[in-house]
């Protein structure tokens, strides 16, 4: 099994890489659907619609690109959870048909194994074994990655993502979607200092999150001062995030006596909480390019040859919308 | 039949805790539209009503996924935020009428985007503020209910 490739449709953004076994990644597309940008969301049956409307010419141009064929491919993979289960079933669909139509076989892939495994695709790549916070809209998660299908939830959010948080900050202090890099915008002219946002569930045991009553605090505070205090929320709510999230995961490497931090999902991306970690684990926090951090195709064919020994041609169209990531072997 | 009663909740604890009665409450199952601001505590009153059934495990925010949901002793209760639909039309995709069942019980929020689509309500119910902090939370049977309180 020589070329892979991988197609990535659980949420706004529709993903297409080619995987090559020698060479690694040889090809690379994304297409974020910024339309979304207008509804404050990803609206999900609209996203599936998109993801229609783009893969088949994503598909060829990635192949085009890369001086390929369908002929070339060996086996699709394709992302099957967790996801939204509309725009899932379009790259589920799409893939099991293109992979029957070349009479190759199809691989079912965990998005979030996608992320855990794509630090692997940079040079250097990060050894096993390392902890990973996948932090964007959807997941907030600290996961012990101990190798190739070895994974064990360490903690989680019990309600909100940091993403999820971002995104209603920014509703709350009416900026547009999506909310991380609004807030930020409007942070980096506030003091994180001026008023006190709580720290949520830092002190005490255990590496659970939970954004929501950062979310009802920052409403309460937004409700009593001026407009032209909103910077100033913006800032402290954004470095109460970051460092929650750091908090947890410096005590994530102390429990697992791990050595390393590696960080992926979009909120990754936020600056003060790179600071923050760099502040509290200099030195032993990897950084995957944003281009891997975000959802793209390039992990899910990468994941899917860790997982070639899967591949099948049972034609099955299976998603998994809900899909926890420690039911996955090695 | 048009009943409204109304819960004064001082903090956090209090929703969970009226998340109990509301249990009681709706035991026979049906629809309820759940308004309030962002923040208000509408996900909090949900978990308050599936921990008072039983459930322990996670109660996350249905705003990413649409819906989220549980089978508790036989039962299906489904946690819905329509915050993220472009149109009204939209819930169709989510197959709404097959969660609809005898005695499911589907808790909706920010029922007004799926305004013209979603089955009307068999109870309504409003979180506020309070001037001097908690909320005021009212739940309305309402008249196009058939079901007896």
């Amino acid at each position: 099994m020589q070329n892979i490739i991988g197609i990535e449709t659980s949420c706004d953004e529709t993903g297409v890489a080619l995987y090559n076994a020698d060479r690694g990644l040889v090809g690379d597309l994304v297409y974020t659907q910024a339309d979304h940008a207008a509804y404050g969301g990803v609206v999900p049956e609209l996203a599936s619609r998109d993801h229609v409307r783009k893969l088949p010419g994503m598909i060829r141009e990635l192949l085009d690109r890369a001086e390929m064929t369908a002929r070339d491919l060996d086996a699709v993979a394709y992302t099957a959870g967790p996801g939204l289960a509309g725009a899932l079933l379009v790259g589920a669909s799409t893939s099991v048909a293109l992979a029957a139509a070349l009479d190759v076989p199809a691989i079912a892939v965990h998005h979030m194994e996608g992320h855990l495994l794509s630090p692997l695709l940079e040079d250097p790549a990060p050894d096993f074994p390392f902890v990973a916070l996948l932090v964007s809209g959807g997941h907030t998660m600290l996961v012990a990655v101990e190798g190739f299908g070895r994974y064990r939830l360490l903690g989680e959010t019990l309600d909100d993502a940091a993403g999820e948080a971002f995104d209603k900050t920014a509703r709350l202090l009416g900026l547009g979607y999506p909310g991380g890099p609004e807030v930020a915008r409007l942070a980096e002219t506030g003091d994180p200092d001026r008023f006190d946002f709580p720290r949520p569930m830092t002190n005490r045991p255990g590496l659970d999150f939970s954004f929501s009553g950062l979310k009802t605090h920052t409403r309460e505070l937004v409700a009593r001062v001026a407009p032209e205090d909103h910077a100033d929320v913006a800032a402290g709510f954004e470095q109460a995030v970051a460092e929650t999230l750091a908090i947890k995961c410096k005590r994530a490497l102390k429990e697992t006596r791990m050595q390393r931090l590696v960080i992926a999902g979009g909120v990754s991306a936020n600056t003060r909480l790179r600071a923050e970690l760099e502040r509290r684990l200099s030195g032993r926090v990897y950084y995957p390019s944003l281009k891997l951090c975000t959802d793209n195709g390039a992990m899910i064919a990468h994941a899917g040859w860790y997982r070639r020994a899967e591949a099948n041609r049972d034609g099955m169209i299976a998603v998994r919308p809900r899909w926890p990531i420690d039911s996955l072997a090695g | 039949m048009n009943q409204s009663r109304t819960f004064e909740p001082a903090d956090e604890s209090g929703t969970m805790a009226l998340g109990a009665e509301l249990a009681e409450l709706f035991a026979g199952g049906g629809i309820v539209y759940l308004s309030g601001d962002l923040g208000a505590g509408k996900t909090t009153l949900v978990r308050g009503l599936l921990r008072a059934l039983g459930f322990s495990g996670r109660v996350k925010s249905p705003s990413y996924g649409l819906i989220e949901s549980y089978t508790i002793d036989g039962r299906d209760i489904h946690h819905l935020d329509l915050y993220r639909l472009g149109h009204g039309e939209e819930i169709a995709y989510l197959g709404l009428e097959d969660l609809l069942s005898q005695d499911s019980l589907l808790l909706v929020e920010w029922p007004e985007r799926g305004e013209g689509w979603l089955p009307a309500p068999d109870w309504r119910v409003r979180i506020d503020d309070r001037a001097g902090g908690g909320r005021s939370i009212t739940v309305q049977q309402t008249k196009e209910s058939t079901q007896s309180a």
